[in-house]
């Protein structure tokens, strides 16, 4: 990932005056960002790791070091169900997500104007930014038994559809959290193919779909998988869709950790989650941003 | 031909789904603000303003409002801050472990909430600083600070480089330079980092829930009723946050891409 934000980023300027001696000035600009995310990131995310190895006696934490609760959470068979559950649930979003987003991306990138696709992104910049957790509850009253789909179903004689409360109901909302990110990173790396490229390949009598997969989406894969991993990243940690959407049968990873948490002095125990939460999501993205920076063969 | 026509047309059909789905719950929180029904579905019930006379005559919504005012206008603050200067630094320097340096920056928002959270709550109880208001902007400025920073950063890339060096050699001191050439051409993507990450801390519910104590924030509270009993002042509260952070979002672009047409042009 380091690589990959690095190489996004415009190179420095070169105006003569890179590894010069180190002075107030540049000092000033340097340490506010390594101050605070050292003491308010590093650390925190460092003690959480120290955490998980501390003890809980007479219901008060001890500092120690014993893996004692890894070993009761590696034994709990619903901790399991829930890292399945969530691994599994996060790899069926990120394929229908990617799946649903491409003719979307496709069509903004390739049949659009510049304009319109500008446009395009400044709206889906918006709900991204904008309280997904009022989001998800418009989502349940929309599923839900007696809701407005359901309602809507009714006048034709259909229905009602059990929708709140299943696994559907969550991927509804790790679409409702993913989608308008995964189409601005797929329009973005679609929009940057060489359209000559594609017209080479038309004159040559390749046809359109067979286009797409051998020509667009080879040169757009860094995007597409950046894409594809922004969404599992996002799908993974999320606790709101599966709680409030999917009724959380079984739990998910993070609705454990909450339940963990909030139950008392058992942060030990959550941190063990939590650890193993980030090293999944660690070899995933290394996995996968290995396979998007990839020569081809 | 009459293949490419309805391909074309599936596509804008398509593109047109994907935005309805995206924008479906916001209009349908809108709407449900207003409909008299607890439990909303169609056909819609009446139109009323309880929802809204309810949350305006409720003092937790009141202090709720009070806490998030105060603790996105101060992240936005301190945030911009620590961003732009981190922007500065990766445009104008290279250094040794300059790449640990921009993960340390940009990594943050990549770390699922509930495990910021959790780490951030255990931290900071740990040295006696959860449960307060700046407890929230402690943890609000590390989610933000990226944000800010790829804002600044995006700006500062459209500036000649050439422009700061002449600057000293007129005989500008590097402070000088800063605040007379650097400050006012990024003084754009400065307001538009502030009122993003006002937005982002604006909404954001899951930190402040672990750290916040009794603070509650407003998305705090929309949580919390979630948990209890569900009642449609969610779709009130929910149309004030809409609207707050989708005007702040909407500037924030605005202010970027005003000024980006402005320099292409030049």
């Amino acid at each position: 990932m380091t690589n990959d934000t690095a190489s996004v980023l415009p190179k420095p300027a070169a105006t003569g005056v890179e590894r010069e001696p180190l002075g107030l000035y540049a000092l000033t600009w340097r340490v506010p960002l390594l101050i605070w995310q050292f003491l308010f990131f590093v650390v925190p995310l460092s003690f959480l790791v120290y955490l998980s190895f501390w003890l809980v006696k007479n219901y008060r934490m001890v500092p120690g070091f014993d893996v004692v609760n890894w070993v009761k959470m590696y034994s709990k068979g619903y901790f399991w169900d829930a890292y399945y559950m969530t691994f599994g649930m996060a790899a069926l979003a990120t394929v229908v997500i990617t799946v649903l987003a491409f003719p979307c991306s496709y069509a903004l990138s390739f049949k659009m104007s510049e304009t319109a696709r500008r446009w395009a992104v400044f709206f889906l910049i918006i709900p991204f930014f904008t309280s997904y957790l009022v989001r998800i509850y418009a989502w349940q009253v929309i599923i839900a038994e007696n809701g407005v789909i359901n309602g809507l179903l009714s006048y034709i004689g259909l229905g009602p559809f059990i929708m709140l409360n299943t696994k559907f109901g969550t991927l509804i909302g790790y679409m409702a959290l993913c989608m308008p990110l995964v189409v601005i990173l797929q329009t973005f790396s679609m929009a940057n193919v060489d359209r000559n490229l594609i017209e080479a390949a038309h004159n040559l009598g390749c046809g359109r779909l067979r286009t797409v997969f051998t020509v667009i989406v080879p040169l757009a894969k860094v995007g597409l998988i950046i894409g594809a991993v922004f969404c599992f990243i996002l799908s993974f940690g999320d606790f709101v869709s599966p709680y409030y959407l999917g009724g959380s049968k079984p739990p998910t990873l993070s609705i454990l950790i909450i339940d963990t948490t909030k139950s008392g002095q058992q942060w030990p125990k959550s941190a063990v989650v939590a650890v193993t939460m980030i090293v999944t999501l660690l070899v995933v993205a290394f996995a996968a941003v290995a396979t998007a920076y990839r020569k081809p063969k | 031909m009459n293949a490419d026509r309805s391909i074309a047309i599936f596509l804008r059909i398509y593109v047109g789904v994907v935005f309805c789905f995206i924008f479906a719950p916001i209009v349908a929180s809108f709407v449900f603000s207003f409909n008299s029904d607890r439990f909303p579905t169609i056909p819609l019930g009446s139109f009323t303003l309880h929802w809204y006379e309810t949350i305006w005559s409720d003092p937790d919504v009141w202090d709720a409002v009070r806490v998030s005012l105060i603790t996105s206008a101060t992240v936005s603050v301190i945030s911009t801050f620590i961003g732009f200067c981190a922007a500065y630094t990766d445009f104008r320097y290279r250094f040794f472990g300059k790449n640990a340096y921009l993960a340390l920056a940009l990594l943050p928002p990549t770390i699922p909430l509930v495990i910021m959270g959790l780490a951030m709550l255990a931290w900071l109880s740990r040295i006696g600083m959860s449960g307060h208001i700046y407890s929230i902007i402690i943890a609000h400025v590390v989610m933000c600070t990226p944000f800010a920073m790829a804002v600044v950063r995006i700006r500062l890339a459209q500036m000649d480089p050439s422009l700061e060096a002449a600057a000293w050699n007129l005989g500008a001191s590097e402070w000088r330079a800063m605040s007379s050439v650097i400050v006012p051409f990024a003084l754009p993507a400065i307001v538009s980092a502030m009122c993003l990450t006002a937005a982002v801390s604006f909404d954001e519910f899951a930190v402040a829930w672990f750290v916040s104590g009794l603070n509650k924030s407003i998305p705090v509270v929309i949580l919390e009723i979630l948990q209890g009993q569900v009642t449609p002042q969610i779709n009130a509260i929910g149309t004030f946050v809409f609207l707050t952070s989708m005007t702040l979002v909407v500037i924030a672009q605005v202010l970027l891409m005003t000024r980006t047409r402005k320099a292409e042009a030049a």
